[in-house]
C-alpha cells in the first residue's frame, strides 16, 4: 500500500488526528506554563521576559510553523471527517440512544472543535496578529501583559474566552484518551494511567486558562 | 416466574423495497406474554396481519438463540433493544411495560441498505470477511493439536474476538456507521494465533481497504459499538486493528 493510500484510509486519518492532537496537547502545556507566569503578580515582568524569549528564539519560531501546520491539519481533517461520517447514514434514526451508549462529549468532537476554531480565530486576532505584525514590520515589541489587561477588561471577552476554554476541556477529555486508542495503545497496563493523566491534564490546563481572563478582569493581578 | 400478558403499541418502519422511501406505521400488539421473545411478539403480530390479508412485517431471523446475528432491529433507539449483551431474539417482552409504545427501526447505514421493512443487506460484511478473514490451510491430515503451542492469554483474547456473530449492531449503534469493531474482531481473531501469521499483513490491509470501499464511516472512539455489541467485543480490538494496520504499513 502506498503512503497516500495509508493516510487517506479511515485508520490513517485517525492516526493523523491522533498525532496532531497529541502535538497540540504538548503545545498547550508550554502555552499554559508561559502564560501562567502572570500569576506571579509582578506586573507581568516574568511573563513578558519569557514571551520575548519565545518570540525571538529561532527554534521556537520553526516549531511555530509546525504548530500551525498541525493545527490546520487537525482542524481540516476533523471537519472533513465529521461531514464524511455524517453522510454514511443518509436516513437518520427516529429514536436515538442519547447518553446510554456513549458520552455526549465523545459524540460532539466536531461541534466542540468548531467552537474552538472560532475561539482560536478571535484569540489570534487579539494576541497574535498584531503582536507579530509589529514585531516583523516595525520591530517594535508589544507589552503583552498590558495588552492582556486591556483585552480582558471587557466582560464579553471574558465570557467568550470562558466558553472557549470549557469547550477545550471537554474536547481534551475525549481527545487525550482517544489519541492513545487510535495509536493502538489500549491495555489494562496503561488504561488507568491514560485515563487519570488525561482527566487531570484537561482540568489543570483548562483551569489555568480559565483563571487568566477572570483574574485580569477582576483585577486580582495588577 | 410469574406469567403476565401486556398490551403494547408498536411503531414499525415499513418500506416496500430498496427504492421505496418508507414510513412508520402503528400497530397494536395485544395479549403479549412477557415470556415471549421480541421476535415471537412479531410472529404473533404477523399472524394477525396475514389473517387480515395484510402484508406481514419483514424481519431477519434464523437461529433465534443469539448465534447467527440475523435479527437486526433498532428498538427504542437501541441496537437489539434495551438489554446489554443480547440479540433481539434473546430480548424478552418482560423488558417492556404494559401500554408502552415501542419504536422499531431497521439498521441505518449507507453500507446496509434496507431491502424491505426491517431487513437490511449486510453483505458488505461478507465482502470484508472475504477480503482476508481466513487462513490458508492446505488439505491433508489435521496435525496434532499440541504441535502448535499458543499462549493462554492470546488464545482467550482470540476466542473472545471470534465470538463476533457479524450482526452489524456495532455499525447500527455508531454515530459514524463505522464497521471498525466488526473488522477489528475478525482481524484480531487471526492476528493472535500462529495459524494467522502467514497472511497477517495482507489480511489487515485488504480487510480495511474493503471496509472503506463499502462506505462505512471512520471510527471516532465513542465506544457505542462496544456498549451495544451482543457478544461484548471490546474496543481494545480496534486498538489492535490500528496497531496491526500501522505495523503492516511499516513492514518493508
Ligand atoms: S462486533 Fe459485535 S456488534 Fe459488531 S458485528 Fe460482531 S457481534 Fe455484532
Ligand atoms: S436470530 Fe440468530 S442471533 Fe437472533
Amino acid at each position: 500500500m502506498t503512503w497516500k493510500e495509508y493516510f487517506t484510509s479511515s485508520i490513517g486519518k485517525k492516526l493523523v488526528m491522533a498525532f496532531t492532537g497529541l502535538f497540540l496537547i504538548l503545545f498547550l502545556i508550554v502555552h499554559a506554563t508561559i502564560n501562567g507566569m502572570i500569576f506571579f503578580d509582578d506586573n507581568g515582568e516574568m511573563f513578558n521576559y519569557y514571551a520575548h524569549f519565545f518570540s525571538h528564539n529561532w527554534i521556537i519560531r520553526i516549531m511555530e510553523v509546525g504548530l500551525f501546520v498541525g493545527l490546520i491539519l487537525h482542524a481540516v481533517q476533523g471537519l472533513m471527517l465529521t461531514f464524511q461520517n455524517q453522510s454514511k447514514r443518509p436516513v437518520k434514526y427516529a429514536v436515538n440512544p442519547g447518553n446510554a451508549t456513549s458520552k455526549w462529549y465523545s459524540r460532539s468532537m466536531g461541534i466542540l472543535g468548531s467552537l474552538l476554531l472560532i475561539f482560536l480565530i478571535i484569540h489570534l486576532r487579539h494576541f497574535w496578529i498584531g503582536t507579530k505584525a509589529s514585531l516583523y514590520i516595525t520591530g517594535e515589541e508589544h507589552n503583552l501583559f498590558e495588552e492582556m489587561k486591556i483585552v480582558f477588561s471587557e466582560l464579553w471577552v471574558v465570557v467568550f474566552y470562558s466558553v472557549g476554554v470549557i469547550s477545550l476541556c471537554w474536547h481534551l477529555i475525549h481527545g487525550f484518551k482517544s489519541a492513545f486508542q487510535s495509536i493502538g495503545i489500549n491495555s489494562p497496563k496503561y488504561n488507568g494511567m491514560i485515563q487519570t493523566v488525561g482527566i487531570a491534564y484537561s482540568l489543570i490546563i483548562c483551569f489555568a486558562f480559565l483563571m487568566m481572563p477572570v483574574a485580569l478582569h477582576l483585577g486580582w493581578i495588577q | 416466574m410469574e406469567h403476565t400478558t401486556i398490551n403494547l403499541k408498536l411503531k414499525v418502519w415499513r418500506q416496500k423495497n430498496a427504492q421505496d422511501s418508507g414510513r412508520f406505521e402503528n400497530y397494536d400488539a395485544k395479549d403479549i406474554s412477557t415470556e415471549m421473545s421480541f421476535l415471537e411478539m412479531f410472529d404473533v403480530l404477523n399472524e394477525r396481519l396475514i389473517n387480515e390479508g395484510q402484508d406481514p412485517i419483514a424481519f431477519d431471523h434464523d437461529c433465534r438463540e443469539g448465534i447467527c446475528g440475523m435479527c437486526s432491529m433498532h428498538i427504542n433507539g437501541r441496537a437489539h433493544g434495551p438489554w446489554q449483551g443480547t440479540t433481539t431474539c434473546q430480548l424478552h417482552m418482560r423488558a417492556f411495560k404494559d401500554g408502552e409504545t415501542i419504536t422499531v427501526e431497521p439498521w441505518r447505514a449507507k453500507a446496509f441498505p434496507v431491502l424491505k421493512d426491517l431487513t437490511v443487506d449486510r453483505s458488505a460484511f461478507d465482502r470484508i470477511q472475504q477480503a482476508g478473514g481466513y487462513v490458508s490451510v492446505n488439505t491433508g491430515n489435521a496435525q496434532d493439536g499440541n504441535a502448535l503451542p499458543i499462549d493462554k492469554d492470546k488464545a482467550d483474547a482470540s476466542f473472545a474476538a471470534a465470538a463476533c456473530i457479524g450482526c452489524g449492531a456495532c455499525v447500527a449503534a455508531c454515530k459514524n456507521s463505522s464497521a471498525m469493531l466488526f473488522t477489528s474482531a475478525k482481524v484480531s481473531q487471526y492476528a493472535l494465533l500462529p495459524q494467522g501469521q502467514p497472511e497477517r499483513t495482507t489480511r489487515v490491509l485488504n480487510m480495511v481497504a474493503q471496509m472503506d470501499k463499502e462506505g462505512f464511516g471512520a471510527c471516532t472512539n465513542t465506544g457505542a459499538c462496544e456498549a451495544e455489541c451482543p457478544k461484548e467485543i471490546s474496543i481494545s480490538n480496534i486498538a489492535r486493528l490500528n496497531r496491526e494496520y500501522l505495523s503492516a504499513q511499516l513492514s518493508l
